[in-house]
């Protein structure tokens, strides 16, 4: 009874009359008027914008911040992107470049970038979720969104989802996707760019139809178990293959290898004699005279990698391959294989006995030396096979009796946007995708022991540089719009024709030249040099290369073509690789006194040209840019003036700065070079 | 049935020495002598892209009285602003040397990371080393010093490039002569980038690259190369280590 007259009591102290109950009313309504403001007073993203102003409070140029700041939610929002970021209500101050020296987070300035932020917005480079307005959300992985901001080390992958060229501020990235093509991981998984570009695998993977002819069971045992212990450059994974399955995919490939058609017996004669010291050494300076290192590396006498990685390392080749079947690929290596991308030398038969009997003595005997294998059975050979297909050894290498299957592996073209509800973790790891995908490629097999992907041998870089690589691979990299997207250099299948072609194909000019977009970047763009050079001497340097640079490690092989081989070569690349840009006979240098001496004065005083090149071989010392004593003899002088006036024009991405020369300044130069013909006979 | 027996046996015999030997390894013997002093090995002064690894290890020695190696010292790093290791603690091996991986922190500048070990009477010893973060755009410049700079303005000679340095008349300086270049002004490093040599009364060996280089490629380059100074450059910039 107490207490019902108690609240009977409250009720008309409250609302016992219309002038109580107004009052009470209103005060409720403020009550609850207040609690909006109340709440957002405890916000994290209003407790950083009062900080940033106690923290500009007392600087020089305190009004100007505080008339910039802007509180309450910022947001960001491009429907073109599909941008829809708050990220600027804590991060007040990313647009003032006054605050340098200030350290502490959410307040520092971004860092100068060759991006608008207003145009691109946050998450489209750092990922995360751009709409949440708490760290936590914003920053981390939650269940409803499931991105959190990009680590560091694999940043340039947000470049990668516009940027399909080499960007000189993206070097992880541009390693990351040459790693992809170089390691050949493309054979087995697919990946399209985001512009609708497939990544093409750039090693070659040899071809096993005649492998027999090439080398032993034992080498291939040895190898296909540890191919790192033959080569440490080798590029070929290791299978983890236990002894009995090496042992019977051994027994399988030789059993399928067949013999090179046309191939006759082997030249009686050429039976393997060893070698004298005196013939090894003269066949050392025949391979140094060759310039095979351009391409194959070997081990020196402190055991360092010298030489290229076009091909394969050759420092333990004498063990790996027969003598006979060696001499008759440096005969002609597209006999046996004619998809190689080493040249056909017309090396005679000295010099091939010399090659041959050199890299015949480069050997690693204990790499097959506890190597026994029983002559193998039909079930073993038959098992070898089985295996050769599940594990897709075909995928990188023509075998014969095995199809080439089609997407052996899973696609990767949107691997950067996989959502971690559909990864299955090992205990113990980080759950995100770049530790998942990083974990991946160093070690595969932890993943599953039954999981076909091999091991790679891959630096701690390398691993980051792939993964960046990958990260690009999104699903909104697809869905940006297209005018955003930057391609990269578009593959070509050019194929130069007639007798000149074929020759071309014959030397692999393609393996280090380029040409019309397709070809090696070892050696110049050829694209144009029928523009560039003089007839008589593009004869001469097919005949003889003589070195233009002398700083320069990898060089043009000699390839001993006939003269009846070396002119039509020499008319064809004249005639077919000119630049619309002007014509070959456009310039005649002028040939007085008076302009030879002002060319000269230019190049040594106003331009310093000898910093770089040399002229005179007794004066100057430049040798970043080819030698050009001869120069009067080797360039057209309208390739000269042309290539003063803009050298990039001429050649994109050359390192010759270019001068934008005046008129008379190149015509000056250019008659003083074109007088430039070396030292007479 | 008796032959992987046999077998068996061998295997056990032959591998229980080694065992045995393993067992002990692992366990740190006390310090051999006490530490007196610690010093870096190799890898300081490393430049790295923010929030990636140094290309090098760091490598510590902590040393006793007399200068010798002390083997089974515990070792730990530490960095102020967010450098990370791996690992961060152990023990120096027998050579009195500890080795850990390093990945620079997300803020371009200059890096003090700190190694430490106890010394005798408890005191801590302490080493600081310095590393180099470089941001997007130091990160650019360095990229395209070392295709375009590098040649004549290193002096050292790599496997794949071969200094030019020593065949000009006017020595050019190195990126990191910080005593020299830390006294041009901004608009004179801009100046002699874009115009060449001649633009500073200087030797035209140094070319112009106003037409060859863009604005921000040239900004890029006059970034890294402030970066890099050493002496460092004072410009405002914050050296966050230090707080």
């Amino acid at each position: 009874m107490t207490i019902r007259e108690r609240l009977i009591a409250i009720r008309k102290a409250l609302f016992g009359d219309s002038a109580r109950a107004f009052g009470t009313l209103g005060l409720l309504l403020l009550l609850l008027l207040a609690i909006v403001p109340y709440r957002d007073h405890f916000r994290e993203w209003y407790r950083y914008q009062r900080n940033y102003l106690g923290l500009i409070r007392g600087r020089d140029d305190a009004l100007t911040l505080r008339r910039r700041f802007q509180g309450g939610v910022r947001q960001t929002w491009i429907p073109e992107l599909g941008v829809v970021d708050r990220c600027a209500s804590c991060h007040v101050a990313m647009k003032e470049a006054s605050l340098r020296d200030v350290s502490t987070q959410p307040y520092r300035p971004h860092p100068s970038v060759p991006h608008s932020l207003d145009e691109f917005g946050c998450a489209l480079c750092h990922r995360g979720q751009g709409v949440a307005t708490t760290v936590m959300e914003a920053h981390s992985s939650t269940k409803a969104w499931e991105e959190p901001l990009l680590p560091a080390r694999y940043f340039e992958a947000s470049c990668g989802q516009c940027h399909m060229d080499k960007l000189v501020g993206t070097p992880r990235l541009n390693a990351g996707r040459a790693l992809l093509a170089r390691y050949g991981c493309v054979h087995c998984h697919s990946l399209t760019l985001p512009d609708g570009a497939r990544l093409a695998p750039a090693d070659d993977p040899p071809s096993l139809e005649h492998v027999s002819q090439k080398t032993t069971r034992e080498w291939i045992f040895a190898w296909i178990k540890n191919p790192q212990a033959y080569s440490s450059a080798a590029t070929m994974p290791n299978f983890q293959l236990s002894d009995n399955d090496a042992r019977d995919i051994s027994a399988f490939l030789i059993a399928q290898s067949t013999q090179v058609e046309g191939a006759g017996a082997p030249p009686a004669g050429t039976s393997p004699i060893a070698p004298s010291d005196a013939v090894v050494q003269a066949g050392s300076s025949a391979y140094g005279e060759s310039f095979c290192a351009s391409c194959h590396a070997m081990q020196n006498a402190a055991g360092l990698l010298v030489g290229g990685n076009v091909g394969p390392e050759l420092t333990g080749i004498g063990t790996k391959a027969k003598p006979d079947w060696l001499r008759e690929w440096i005969r002609n290596p597209k006999g046996y294989d004619p998809e190689t991308l080493m040249p056909h030398y017309r090396f005679d038969e000295k010099q091939l006995s010399l090659i041959a009997g050199f890299l015949g003595s480069k050997t690693v005997p204990d790499f097959v030396a506890n190597i026994h294998l029983e002559p193998a059975t039909t079930p073993q050979t038959a098992h070898g096979k089985q295996l050769a297909t599940e594990m897709g050894c075909a995928v990188c290498h023509q075998i014969n009796g095995i199809r080439r299957p089609e997407d052996f592996a899973p696609d990767l073209t949107i691997v950067g946007s996989r959502p971690l509800a559909k990864i299955v973790f090992v205990p113990g790891m980080e759950r995100t995708l770049p530790a998942y995908i990083a974990a991946k490629i160093k070690q595969p097999r932890s993943f599953g022991t039954a999981l076909k992907m091999p091991q790679f041998n891959l630096s701690t870089t390398q691993v980051d540089n792939l993964v960046t690589a990958l990260l690009a691979q999104t699903d909104r990299a697809r869905a940006l719009p297209g005018r955003l997207r930057i391609a990269g250099p578009s593959g070509s299948d050019y194929q130069p024709a007639g007798a000149a072609g074929r020759l071309m194909r014959d030397l692999n000019c393609f393996s280090c030249h380029s040409i019309n977009g397709r070809g090696g970047d070892m050696a110049p763009d050829l694209t144009w040099e029928g523009s560039a050079v003089q007839r008589d001497w593009l004869l001469k340097f097919f005949k003889n290369p003589n070195t233009l640079r002398p700083a320069l490690i990898r060089r043009m092989p000699k390839f001993n073509v006939t003269d009846t081989e070396a002119a039509p070569l020499t008319d064809y690349i004249l005639a077919a690789y000119q630049t619309p840009a002007f014509e070959r006979d456009s310039i005649q240098p002028a040939s007085d006194s008076n302009a030879i001496e002002q060319g000269r004065q230019l190049f040594y005083s106003k331009y310093a040209c000898q910093s770089c090149h040399i002229v005179d071989p007794k004066k100057d010392k430049g040798y970043v840019g080819p030698t050009l004593t001869q120069v009067g003899d080797r360039l057209n002088a309208a390739w000269i003036y042309q290539w003063l006036k803009g050298p990039q024009t001429l050649r994109p991405g050359n390192l010759e700065p270019d001068w934008k020369m005046s008129d008379s300044d190149a015509a000056s130069l250019t008659a003083f070079l074109m007088v430039q013909k070396g030292p007479r006979k | 049935m008796t032959k992987p027996l046999v077998g068996l046996a061998a295997a056990v015999l032959a591998l229980s020495p080694g065992c045995s030997r393993r067992a002990t390894q692992p366990i740190a013997k006390p310090p051999s002598a006490a530490p007196a002093a610690i010093v870096a090995v190799s890898g300081d002064k490393q430049l790295a892209t923010i929030g990636t690894p140094l290309e090098q290890p760091v490598v510590v020695q902590v040393n006793d009285a007399h200068g010798a190696p002390v083997a089974g010292a515990s070792v730990w790093f530490r960095s102020v602003h967010g450098a990370a290791f791996q690992p961060d603690f152990g023990v120096t091996g027998s050579d009195g040397q500890f080795t850990t991986a390093v990945t620079i922190g997300t803020l371009a500048g200059r890096y003090q990371i700190a190694a430490a070990t106890t010394g005798a009477s408890g005191k801590t010893l302490e080493i600081r080393i310095a590393e180099l973060a470089l941001g997007f755009r130091e990160s650019q410049g360095r990229q395209l010093s070392d295709f375009y700079c590098a040649r004549c303005h290193d002096s050292e000679s790599t496997a794949e490039r071969v200094s030019n340095h020593d065949n000009l008349i006017a020595q050019p300086h190195a990126f990191d002569d910080g005593a020299f270049l830390n006294k041009m002004s901004d608009p004179d490093l801009f100046a002699i980038i874009s115009h060449g040599g001649p633009a500073l009364g200087k030797s035209a060996e140094m070319p112009p690259y106003e037409h060859t280089l863009s604005k921000s490629d040239i900004a890029a380059l006059a970034a890294y190369i402030r970066a890099v100074a050493d002496p460092p450059y004072q410009s405002g910039e914050a050296v966050y280590a230090q707080r």
